[in-house]
């Protein structure tokens, strides 16, 4: 679908939690923590990584929105009574924490946002990452839309989630090379073709990624062009690596 | 890492505006907490509130911006000269080169609280003049401080909790070593607003009197709000100031979403990360500012792990006693701490610590002590297990 051979069909996504997590935990995640755990999951399992070696960069939008919510609706009511669960699930690193006791991974975990370009931020960050610190980062966005009222506020149209593991060096695993460039002033970002594709795109902080995922599904050297605030740019060179068979995306 | 240096800094919070408030604040033993009287909020607590608030709007061309949270921003940028320093430094290397990467916990989501409290009675809709972009989401305070600072380089929010303003420093490291820009602004900024102080009170964790951390009674944290920026550069010269960024180090506590881990295994490799990326061992460090948050079980835990790396040897204090719990300001106010500390050769003490918990072994002060400090840790631990240790000091 990707690849532009067949047509994009909006389905409901379907999750369950994460089966590495107790299931004390399990019970208390939202369906944004799902999403990212899942991603981030299948990311390494794909990349033949331990989830506990490798440092991880958590991006989104507006993080657990449904959460949220019922906090402030708690808050807005005489008693004020605010769950504890729900308090700590409210914190934007929810999904970071949840992963690091999933996979007993101690490495370094941030937790960004930057509005509709939380993918790019998170992308330059977990690239600078890979390659300042000579380590696999594994980069997670994810976007889920809020619930009324704060949907009229803030929509996003759908759920979204989407997991690279970048490794300095080449790996019989690697998909690709990126070569990631940020670079001052404006420059039209990538789209995509199919119209609803694109419709997902914009419409999703965490779809923003749906070019590099085209590209990776075409098998095919381009040039990703992410926005990022300031008006400023990422520049992302993509090559696909070939390992004598056909390499299909994640 | 290569060091860096904090060319200027800035602080506010209830223990006073400015850093020579709050040093003069540090050396007189003080506390910013008072009893909770912040909004409508019905809660047996103490809170450190920065005064005059409500009376500080942001400037004018970013008015879509104001909230509780930009104008404690605001605050902090035009103390200590830091809007100035950052203007000048602009001047001389470009907007586009200069990185802004705040912390933040809750951003401006007072204002999504108190818009859920006029939403239209037939309809449910929140009122038309509340703005989600630049008030309610994560990313609204480091836009607002990059607008207000007119700077165009790389930017984003980091909301890890607790740690969020700690970590701040590793992200901006690694994109100055990456030439991704040359300079950062980075800070923290959390104001007040009734999730904090429900959610804590909800988890049990907040005291009913000002938070006493280290000691034998200690019984929760006092939460407070603040704000604080650093001006990171690369070295230029040889460095002799003690205001440089020599190390940080994370982990994740891979155990529970809102306990640290009971044996402090997160906390302590978050320190001894730092001190491995500062090339420095654990004797090279005079003064340890600690997450200290008073309580049970942070205290119990962060104790463990820093005796387990500097024993009995290294003075060490919590100073949210005197500030409170600043949340995703709390890193950056802490190293600025440290950086006055350094500055100004003292070692604060634990405000309000009455008997230090003979269960604890580090050597705590509840005296602030006069003496030359080269180098300090900081630690910043959050929900989820995020911890985060810079190393600050000189390179001599």
């Amino acid at each position: 679908m990707l690849a532009g051979t067949e047509p994009y069909v909006s389905s409901p996504i379907a999750l369950s939690a994460s089966a590495l997590l107790p299931a004390a935990e399990r019970r208390r995640t939202g369906i944004p923590v799902k999403l990212a755990l899942a991603v981030a999951q299948e990311a390494c399992t794909h990349a033949g990584r331990d989830p506990a070696s490798v440092a991880t960069v958590f991006t989104s939008s507006s993080g657990d929105g449904e959460t949220v919510h019922h906090i402030f609706e708690s808050l807005a009511l005489p008693g004020r009574e605010v769950s504890p669960t729900r308090f700590h699930n409210s914190v934007h690193n929810a999904a970071a924490g949840y992963w690091s006791i999933a996979t007993q991974s101690r490495q370094p975990s941030t937790s960004l946002c930057c509005y509709d370009a939380s993918f790019g931020a998170g992308l330059l960050d977990a690239a600078t990452q890979t390659a300042v610190d000579n380590t696999p980062v594994a980069l997670i966005a994810y976007d889920h839309p809020y619930p009324e009222p704060l949907h009229s506020k803030r929509p996003v149209c759908g759920a979204f989630g989407v997991a690279l593991v970048l490794a300095p060096q080449p790996t019989k695993r690697t998909l690709a090379t990126i070569e990631v460039t940020y670079t001052a002033g404006s420059l039209q970002p990538t789209c995509m073709i199919d119209p609803a594709l694109e419709a997902l795109r914009t419409g999703i902080p965490a779809a923003r990624s749906l070019p590099l995922l085209a590209a990776l599904a075409r098998d095919e050297r381009s040039v990703i062009v992410f926005e990022l605030p300031a008006s400023n740019h990422l520049s992302t060179r993509f090559a696909p690596t070939f390992h004598g068979s056909k390499k299909h995306a994640p | 890492m290569q060091p860096l240096s904090v060319s200027q800094f800035s602080i506010v919070n209830s223990l006073g505006a400015g850093s020579t408030a709050i040093a003069e604040a540090l050396h007189a033993e003080r506390s910013g907490l008072g009893p909770c009287a912040f909004e409508s909020v019905q809660l047996n607590t103490f809170i450190g509130q920065v005064p005059g608030l409500d009376n500080a709007p942001v400037r004018s061309d970013l008015a879509l911006y104001d909230c509780r949270n930009n104008r404690l921003a605001q605050m902090g940028l035009e103390l200590d000269g830091f809007a100035d320093a950052v203007r000048a430094l602009r001047a001389r290397i470009g907007a586009e080169r200069i990185g802004v990467f705040i912390g933040t916990s809750t951003s401006g989501i007072l204002q999504a609280e108190l818009a859920y409290r006029r939403r239209d009675p037939k309809t449910g809709a929140l009122p038309s003049d509340f703005l989600y972009a630049p008030t309610q989401n994560c990313f609204s305070v480091a836009d607002f401080v990059q607008r207000y600072l007119e700077l165009q380089g790389p930017a984003f929010a980091v909301s890890s909790a607790c740690s969020s303003s700690a970590k701040v420093f590793a992200h901006a490291a690694r994109l100055i070593a990456a030439g991704v820009c040359d300079a950062a602004v980075v800070g923290g900024v959390d104001s007040l607003c009734l999730t904090t102080l429900y959610g804590f009170n909800a988890l049990e964790l907040v005291s009913t009197r000002p938070c006493r951390p280290y000691d034998i009674a200690r019984d929760g944290i006092s939460i407070g709000e603040g704000a604080g920026f650093a001006l990171l550069q690369k070295i230029e010269a040889p460095e002799t100031s003690r205001a440089m960024l020599l190390g940080v180090g994370e982990s994740s506590d891979a155990y529970h979403m809102s306990t640290p881990h009971p044996e402090g295994l997160g906390a302590k490799l978050a320190m001894q990360r730092a001190l491995d990326s500062a090339s420095l061992e654990a004797s090279d460090i005079d003064y340890i500012n600690l997450h200290g948050t008073a309580t049970r079980t942070n205290d119990a835990a962060e104790d463990r792990a820093s005796f387990e790396l500097f024993g009995e040897r290294t003075p060490c204090s919590s100073t949210k006693g005197a500030t409170g719990h600043l949340l995703g300001a709390a890193g950056v106010t802490e190293a600025i701490i440290g950086i006055l500390a350094m500055q100004n050769d003292l070692m604060p003490a634990s405000v309000n610590t009455e008997e230090v918990d003979p269960v604890l072994k580090s050597r705590y002060l509840t005296k602030t002590r006069a003496g030359r400090v080269e180098r300090v840790l900081s630690n910043s631990f959050g929900f989820g297990g995020s911890n985060c240790s810079l190393v600050l000091g000189s390179t001599a």
